[in-house]
């Protein structure tokens, strides 16, 4: 187990190498520099020589690599390109926002798919079951930026109840973190229901009953503890889930966390932010899946994750 | 026990049955399975509708989707009671006088074909790939393995919102409006998934008597590899592809709604969303009708594609 730990995390090196590799290719290949947007007052080239010798842009393409790999080790990503601050700072300041709305999200997931799982699994084929199927069918299929769009819409536009954009107190929150929270609580009530039903059938709940335990111990004990088994390994792939989705509903609702700051970049072509975010996206979901691989183990002897 | 001993008439009644009755294939027996399903028969529908729509946009469309009529600009749809109401536009006009409901018509096209291009592309990459991998193994299962790790530590959608932003600005770029881009970037992010599904399939395939007898009576690898393994592991592929479809379709929706997809003036649901939103409170209608559009077809395919999975994979479940 702690050797399979420690394989796992060295992975993350050549990993997020070739994960900086790729980005950093991608965004050198596009034409022009970044300080020729402006064309009808176009800067002068002593200007853009000197600004590119600055961030090292005038050097050859392995020779950048090299030094912004250096300098990234140590956490340091240079001057944002659009606003005149250091990146680690922006994404300093900006990552305690995202970190909020998304474990917010997260925990409201949870709280909505567990019980509504557990519940309509035990209710089989009842209006209960129904609604939760139509409800996880709906929140798995409509992307959360179509839900965003209706919900300003009946909420901000029409009701007038809750403002559209902003980041501040409880109620700028509420609409990002609830639309943000849906997509993931329904692939979780999907998940829980199915392994749910799949517990109930095994052969152990049989014996667990006829040795005449109460139904409350079966469920909680026999059922349950093992039906969270896959419900845990799918929440590496919903925390991954909620980083994308959190850059759309960002943008929408002007949440100054990460995600926006990623999607401006990408608009303004701030190579350096877009590095940086990259990075810090692919670091969060590799430490996510291998977080839930090492719980999976633990939860499950009979899996051999070592293998 | 005299009822289990079948009498000898009965016996032979049974034989005549098994004879008699039209042998069913697999995909016979699946396609019966997916008719019996309401919900999957709904989406095809839908689905199918939407293909109509797409082919005949140039005929069905009342309206060029990209002539403005300026006289006529947020005009609302028949059925909201204002005075803002031209007979000539059933669902209204946008900011810049065009006519909605050409526009969702000629989106209906872009949508197809981003659904289709790029997961026929997926699908031959993938498939290749995966079978060789899973059957050769040696350093191209390695180095496809390998690769997998890396692509699949970006999310989905965060490595082709790094592909379009970057590239959107070279040839490639600006051929078809940002259409080819949007093939190149979706192609390359999914075939990693597909080749990984049918690599897992063939690993637990190449084991099984049938391809043992196979390579005992000495059939060729290419044959095993397109005669034997790609049609025992397909029913898990089409459904990964039911899903990849409108996977695809929604990424469009995406990108084009950051500004980052198609290029405007082309009519695509996510452009209309994109092109309506800084004026949404004021006129909600060109940014809602794409956001249904979206959704019904989104429905549309899921109801196919968990059918598709309950039809050809009754084991596999959610």
């Amino acid at each position: 187990m702690l050797q399979y730990t420690i394989r796992r995390l060295l992975l993350i090196i050549p990993t997020m190498f070739f994960v900086a590799l790729i980005t950093f290719a991608l965004a050198h290949s596009a034409p022009g520099s970044p300080f020729e947007k402006n064309e009808n007052r176009p800067l002068p080239q002593a200007t853009i020589d000197r600004l590119n010798r600055l961030y090292n842009i005038d050097k050859p393409m392995p020779e950048q690599f090299v030094l912004f790999l250096g300098n990234a080790i140590r956490l340091d990503f240079g001057p944002s390109l659009t606003h005149d601050r250091a990146v680690t700072d922006i994404i300093g300041q900006g990552f305690p926002v995202s970190a909020q709305l998304g474990v917010q999200a997260l925990l409201l997931s949870l709280a909505i798919a567990l019980p509504l799982g557990v519940v309509s699994a035990l209710k089989q084929n009842t209006v209960i079951d129904y609604g939760s199927l139509f409800f996880a069918t709906v929140g798995y299929t409509i992307p959360s930026f179509v839900i965003a769009i209706f919900a300003i819409y009946i909420f901000a536009v029409n009701l007038r109840m809750l403002p559209i954009i902003g980041w501040g107190d409880i109620r700028h929150m509420i609409l990002p973190t609830v639309i943000l929270a849906l997509g993931p609580a329904a692939v979780l009530t999907r998940i829980t229901r199915a392994s749910m039903l799949e517990a109930i059938r095994q052969d152990y709940v049989r014996t667990a009953r006829s040795k005449g335990l109460r139904e409350q111990v079966v469920i909680v004990t026999h059922v349950m503890k093992n039906a969270m088994i896959p419900v845990a390994t799918i929440v590496g792939p919903v925390t991954a889930g909620l980083i994308t989705g959190s850059f759309i509903i960002e943008q929408l609702f002007s949440v100054p966390g990460v995600g926006r700051l990623y999607v401006t970049s990408i608009l303004g072509r701030d190579y350096p932010v877009i590095m940086a975010t990259t990075l810090l996206y692919a670091f969060l979901i590799m430490i996510a899946n291998i977080t839930v691989d090492i719980v999976y183990g633990i939860l499950d002897p009979r899996i051999k994750v070592g293998k | 026990m005299a009822t289990i001993t079948t009498s000898a008439a009965q016996q032979r009644s049974i034989e005549a049955n098994l004879l008699t009755r039209k042998q069913r294939s697999l995909w016979q027996d699946a396609w019966w399975r997916l008719r019996r399903n309401k919900a999957a028969m709904l989406g095809l529908g839908i689905i199918a509708l939407t293909a109509f729509l797409a082919i005949f946009a140039q005929v069905i469309a009342p309206y060029d989707p990209t002539a403005q009529d300026t006289k006529a600009n947020n005009m609302d749809p028949f059925w909201v009671n204002s005075i803002y109401h031209s007979s000539k536009y059933v669902l209204g006009s946008d900011e810049l006088g065009r006519d909605i409901l050409s526009r969702l018509i000629w989106s209906t096209r872009i949508s197809l074909i981003v659904g289709l291009v790029p997961t026929a592309i997926v699908f031959s990459i993938g498939v290749t790939l995966g079978l060789v991998a899973g059957y050769v193994g040696g350093w191209l299962d390695n180095l496809l393995m390998r690769f997998t790790d890396i692509i699949y530590a970006f999310p989905d959608l965060l490595f082709v919102i790094i592909i379009m932003a970057t590239l959107r600005s070279t040839w490639l770029g600006d051929l078809m409006g940002g259409l080819v881009l949007i093939f190149v970037a979706l192609a390359v992010v999914n075939w990693v998934g597909l080749a990984r599904l049918v690599r897992g399939q063939v690993l637990s395939l190449k084991e099984k008597e049938f391809i043992e007898a196979a390579r005992a009576t000495g059939v060729p690898t290419k044959r095993i590899l397109i005669r034997h393994l790609f049609p025992n592991a397909l029913a898990p592929v089409i459904v990964s592809l039911a899903f990849a479809i409108p996977g695809a379709m929604l990424a469009e929706s995406v990108l084009s709604f950051l500004g980052i997809g198609i290029r405007p003036p082309t009519a695509t649901w996510g452009v209309m969303i994109n092109e309506g939103f800084t004026v949404f409170s004021q006129s909600p209608w060109p940014v809602l009708l794409p956001a249904v559009c979206i959704s019904i077809v989104m429905l549309a395919f899921t109801f196919l594609g968990d059918g598709l999975r309950d039809a050809l994979d009754p084991r596999m479940k959610i």
